[in-house]
């Protein structure tokens, strides 16, 4: 976070293009130097960790799941849904604040048809390369270095898909 | 076994599922931060190549806290490979071992195949189709849907929006469809 932009309120056409259908959108209000970033870099860490021991970044793994080979991957996904949807549920139930008192908030998303032509070839790409964009980090630092060409390539997939956005089924 | 000995096995997914599921309230309650990944490939589009497109024209630095999220999971990836690796090859089901062999591959020394992901690979027609376009359709498809599974399978489900379940199930349906009926045409090449 940049400490040059002394607005606290974001404004509003901003934050429409940002969420247009991004999962991920920075809803704190407040502004920190640019080196509390770094507590989302351990978080990143601990995760790349899990990723590869856990071995959900092997292209092995994901063809024994498309194949039903194997439960692996479907323990690790239902159960980390779980998590999630307990931690999400006593979040909302006792109203818990962020470390800095902020009110945690969460944005409905709403239905459109990339959801379902999107899915579909985002699964396509997840058969092949094995891997879904957290994964395609993972392998990189792994030793995968041939994998950095599939990063690019996806970086490229995303920026095609904001060139011709208007022009898709939504 | 001593404790790292224990660490360099591979994890089961009753230890690993739950660690996953944990990024979503430790992303919140660290700084109100909605778990996703693919968006950071999005951010990444806005701060380089922007291009006037809309999608693209907003403050991308008030989500620079992704790209740092994206860079540690490198580092990770990178400690676990290096520091914790396990010794033994990738234990596979036996079934993929066997059709796996009809194309060829047979080293399961990596997480992925380097019989097929390697730079020497990359200009034959088979590793382009495999690293190129694999990861153009990840990076299209993912923004398409409006998130991967982090974003919709995860973070979505967790916060119960019936889109990411929609999502959710198409990412599950292309998959089985590619891995059953089509990938086994384009590993024969």
């Amino acid at each position: 976070m940049q400490n040059t932009e002394p607005k606290l309120v974001e404004t509003n056409t901003d934050f429409e293009v940002r969420s247009l259908d991004t999962i991920c959108v920075n809803e704190s209000h407040l502004t920190h130097k640019w080196y509390y970033n770094f507590k989302y870099t351990a978080v990143g860490i601990a995760f790349g960790i899990v990723f590869v021991k856990a071995e959900i970044i092997s292209w092995f793994r994901i063809q024994e799941m498309f194949r039903f080979q194997s439960f692996h991957m479907y323990g690790v996904i239902g159960s980390a849904v779980l998590v999630g949807m307990i931690s999400v549920f006593l979040i909302k139930k006792f109203n818990i604040k962020t470390i800095y008192g902020e009110t945690i908030e969460f944005h409905p998303k709403t239905f459109n048809k990339g959801q379902v032509y999107g899915g579909l070839l985002f699964g396509f790409g997840w058969a092949i390369t094995g891997a879904c964009p957290g994964p395609l980090f993972a392998q990189i630092g792994s030793g995968g270095t041939v994998i950095a060409i599939s990063l690019l390539s996806a970086i490229a997939g995303t920026w095609v898909y904001g060139l011709v956005r208007e022009k898709l089924p939504h | 076994m001593n404790l790292i000995e224990l660490i360099k096995q591979p994890w089961p997914w009753y230890v690993a599922g739950p660690l996953v599921g944990l990024t979503v309230p430790v992303l919140l309650l660290i700084g109100n931060k909605t778990f996703g990944i693919s968006s950071s490939l999005r951010h990444v589009c806005a701060a380089c190549l922007p291009a006037n497109i809309p999608f693209f024209s907003y403050d991308w630095k008030k989500e620079i806290w992704n790209l740092f999220f994206v860079a540690g999971i490198l580092l990770g990836g990178m400690i676990a490979a290096f520091l914790l690796a396990n010794p033994n090859p990738v234990i596979v089901n036996p079934a993929l071992v066997a059709e796996l062999k009809g194309y060829g591959i047979t080293d399961y020394s990596g997480l992925v195949p380097v019989q097929i992901f390697n730079w020497a690979n990359l200009l034959t027609l088979k590793g382009f189709i495999m690293v190129v376009i694999g990861g153009f359709v990840v990076g299209f498809g993912t923004r398409y849907a409006g998130g991967c599974t982090s974003g919709h399978a995860i973070m979505g489900i967790s916060t119960l929006q019936w889109p990411s379940v929609i999502a959710t199930c198409c990412f599950m349906i292309g998959g089985i469809i590619m891995a059953n009926f089509i990938l086994p045409y384009i590993l024969s090449f």
